[in-house]
């Protein structure tokens, strides 16, 4: 094991020395920045590489008017909001789905699966999904949705922010600030999409890709191969994760979420607009959308706070850059997205960097 | 072309307009109620020490008194219930404050509609356990709630022991160099109610760790005396809590290796399930002993004779530290900090 | 930004399948793994199996952990 991790450290020193500086490696998906913290492999590795966290994270990029709408609902007595746990403490204008859980009318849940059967349970109500989450989260949506018309429900009401990765990559390298060389790639977004699909990525941008698990010994694997390719300068698309993702990836799920979903213009938090980058339900789900349904629009807002998530996000800066962090916003009172979600960069450096805390 | 779109400031509750949840979760926001609201209530000495259990001299006696509620759901559970938890949590807040359970008080809240029948089992088991610990309940309380008012049942049981003349546990005993023992696999009890939540249910073998470690401490301090500087139960909020609670009293660091903390696969797993660190996860059937380092093997050897600490392990010790924070080394000897959790776990998805 | 648990299928019916990760039994819908079958591995996601795991794959990475647990046992840090 000690070998794996001296290639590492081989292939790291090999790109420093051919790039002539740092080498930065973006890891796209909150769950791989949780896992580098948490196997506590941000500070083992030589100042010649950082990792810089990506927007890869479905809490952090969803738009304020997205949440703000979700509370509207969640006020009304008419409506039962089914979600995942992760949204459950982001803050909104007026305060979170956490402090309205006393309403009755708000259900964690862990599948798709049970958004319909709350629907199924309870005639009287509008059930709203809220659907988030990106490409590994949108098949089960998109399945329930096909089964909600199969089976002639009624009140089952999605509301889908769901968020495609290849467009946000795309669009961080367009940004001419940009300091990534590399991408550490979700290794659960690529079991859906396919390896293949950051063919595009190496073509049109010639910086590597490789998908990783979430095994520290798989980070440290990719963390090697990506750096070989910096070194040799032979960018391409590679996986240490071969028992999970394959070349083409999941058909069905690919399929099934082309039946469903149209992919449009959206808002990432902090990110301002992609193409082609979210998830609505096509015109002919339509009985099913929450915002055609439900007469809620979310509208994206904009206004000046002092809140640094978009250069988070970006992997411009790190979290401790931030002024605001671990001051005015910390997990409990969080300002910003990536600091109440559970897998935001801001949430991990808080919870498992080293850091002064007397003075907090 | 990315742009860096500015935010509407988020305008968040803070956790004092209300209580919510987590405040009773036994990590921060537990933490934040009692020193804000809690104790400048009551402006005492002792309350202020927050031990387990306060100790009083009366006449020539230390006795030890303790009290905690139970709110549980699912009333029953694998490996344990509402009346076991009940007398056996207690009966742990003596013991690792170094005191012989002797008696407890029970107290009822229960919810109209109950069905007798699982009152008479709760009762019951409550019964066998304090039979099993050698304690008496001596008194006691019923109160009846319209419905809807309380979740079928709530317990409350406190309880008096008498200091072990050798027992010495204090957080102003704890020194650099000490170690660290936790007497079992963590989290067991936590994820074991949460599978058999509603919404959250699946079948598993996990079980809940409820029960006494009184034999633990009383053989610990009987054969250490004052080598055992500090014990407790790490419930709500987990060992994560307790460890940190430990470090913010005594300003001392603890470092503890992620590969010598003994937890059961099957917990490990539905923990994975779930999202949730299992270091956050409540237990109610183990104890943190924090021993001079001469006597730690020793420590571990009696532990592993008692019924409820086969699986003992020593893993970390009390360090000098600038900073009174709880760091963790990973199996893959990287280092990361471990945090006073938020006191509400949420499983994620994404 | 997803979690996945692996998990061995024990029982299928139709769409509808409960699988084992290490003594926790899981409902899955296998809708987007219809080649499954009773007895493969697979990663499950929101309720949903998403792959199926390549047990000669996966065993490599069972390998790693193991050496893991070797290598604990040796006092060679990563970190300074």
């Amino acid at each position: 094991m000690l070998e794996r991790i001296n290639r590492a450290y081989t292939q790291i020193a090999r790109a420093q020395k051919a790039l002539g500086r740092r080498i930065n490696i973006m890891e796209v998906c909150g769950t791989h920045t949780v896992s580098v913290f948490r196997a506590g492999l941000r500070d083992a590795f030589p100042e010649g590489m950082k990792l810089l966290s990506g927007p890869g994270c479905p809490v952090c990029i969803t738009d304020q008017g997205y949440i703000d709408t979700v509370l509207s609902m969640a006020d009304r007595d008419d409506c039962l909001i089914a979600t995942y746990g992760d949204m459950i403490r982001v803050p909104g204008r007026n305060g979170s789905l956490e402090q309205r859980t006393n309403r009755g009318n708000i259900k964690i849940v862990l599948s798709a699966e049970d958004a319909l059967k709350l629907a199924k349970q309870n005639p009287d109500k509008k059930i709203v999904f809220v659907a988030v989450g990106f490409e590994t989260t949108a098949p089960a949506t998109a399945v329930i949705a096909n089964e909600a018309i199969q089976q002639d429900i009624k009140n089952l009401f999605i509301f889908s922010n769901h968020k495609l990765v290849i467009p946000a990559m795309k669009a961080l390298l367009c940004e001419k600030n940009n300091k990534i060389d590399a991408f550490m790639c979700p290794g659960h977004v690529s079991v859906i999409i396919g390896s293949d699909a950051y063919k595009p990525i190496v073509e049109q941008f010639k910086k590597p890709c490789v998908v990783a698990g979430f095994e520290p010994m798989q980070i440290i694997e990719a963390i090697a191969a990506i750096c070989k390719q910096l070194a040799d300068n032979t960018p391409d698309v590679d996986s240490v994760y071969p028992a999970a993702v394959t070349p083409g990836g999941n058909k069905t799920a690919q399929k099934i979420i082309e039946e469903t979903f149209d992919a449009v213009s959206g808002c990432w938090r902090g990110l301002n607009n992609i193409d082609k980058s979210t998830l609505k339900l096509k015109e002919k789900f339509s009985q099913l959308d929450a915002e055609k349904q439900l007469g809620v629009k979310f509208v994206h807002e904009e206004d000046l706070t002092g809140c640094q998530c978009g250069q988070v996000l970006c992997g411009l800066i790190d979290p401790p850059d931030c002024s605001l962090f671990a001051k005015s916003c910390t997990p409990d009172t969080p300002v910003g997205p990536c600091m109440v979600s559970s897998e935001g960069a801001c949430a991990a450096w808080y919870k498992y960097a080293r850091r002064k805390r007397r003075s907090q | 072309m990315v742009q860096i779109c500015p935010q509407k400031k988020a305008k968040s509750m803070t956790a004092g307009d209300k209580i919510l949840l987590a405040h009773g979760g036994g990590g921060r926001l537990t933490d934040e109620l009692i020193h804000s609201v809690i104790l400048p209530a009551f402006e005492n000495q002792t309350l202020s020490k927050l031990t387990d259990s306060a100790e009083i001299r009366l006449g020539k006696e230390n006795i030890c008194f303790t009290t905690d509620s139970y709110v549980v759901k699912p009333l029953f559970f694998s490996g344990g219930d509402i009346g076991k938890l009940a007398i056996c949590g207690t009966i742990n807040d003596l013991a690792v404050a170094g005191a012989k359970p002797v008696v407890l008080s029970l107290s009822l809240i229960i919810e109209e509609g109950l069905e007798t029948s699982i009152l008479k089992k709760i009762l019951a088991s409550a019964a066998q356990a304090a039979k099993e610990e050698n304690v008496s309940i001596v008194c006691g309380d019923t109160k009846v709630v319209e419905a809807g008012s309380a979740d079928k049942i709530f317990i409350n049981t406190s309880g008096i022991g008498l200091k072990l003349p050798v027992a010495d546990v204090g957080f102003e005993k704890i020194a650099a160099g000490d170690k660290i023992i936790v007497s079992g696999t963590i989290g067991d009890h936590g994820m074991t109610i949460m599978s058999q939540r509603e919404g959250m249910k699946f079948e598993s073998e996990m079980k809940s760790d409820c029960g006494s470690v009184a034999q633990i401490c009383a053989k610990a301090i009987e054969a250490l005396g004052s080598e055992i500087k500090f014990m407790r139960d790490p419930t709500r909020g987990g060992l994560a809590a307790t460890l940190n609670e430990i470090a913010a009293q005594t300003d001392l660091g603890i470092e503890i290796q992620e590969s010598q903390i003994p937890i059961n696969p099957t917990t490990q797993a539905a923990a994975d399930m779930l999202g949730f660190d299992i270091l956050d996860i409540a237990n109610e059937g183990k104890v943190v002993i924090i021993v001079s380092a001469q006597k730690a093997d020793k420590c571990l050897e009696i532990c592993k004779s008692c019924k409820n600490g086969k699986n003992a392990a020593i893993i970390g010790q009390v360090i000098k530290s600038d900073e009174p924070l709880v760091e963790l080394i990973t199996t893959i000897k990287g280092r990361r900090i471990v945090q006073m959790p938020y006191g509400r776990e949420l499983p994620r998805i994404c | 930004m997803c979690l996945a648990v692996p998990a061995r299928i024990i029982e299928m019916k139709g769409d509808d399948a409960v699988a084992d990760a290490i003594g926790n039994r899981i409902e899955a819908k296998t809708t987007l793994v219809p080649q499954v079958k009773l007895g493969d591995i697979v990663l499950i996601h929101a309720g949903f199996a998403i792959a199926i795991i390549d047990e000669d794959e996966a065993k490599k990475t069972w390998q790693l952990l193991a050496d893991l647990d070797n290598f604990n046992k040796t006092d060679k840090r990563v970190s300074g």
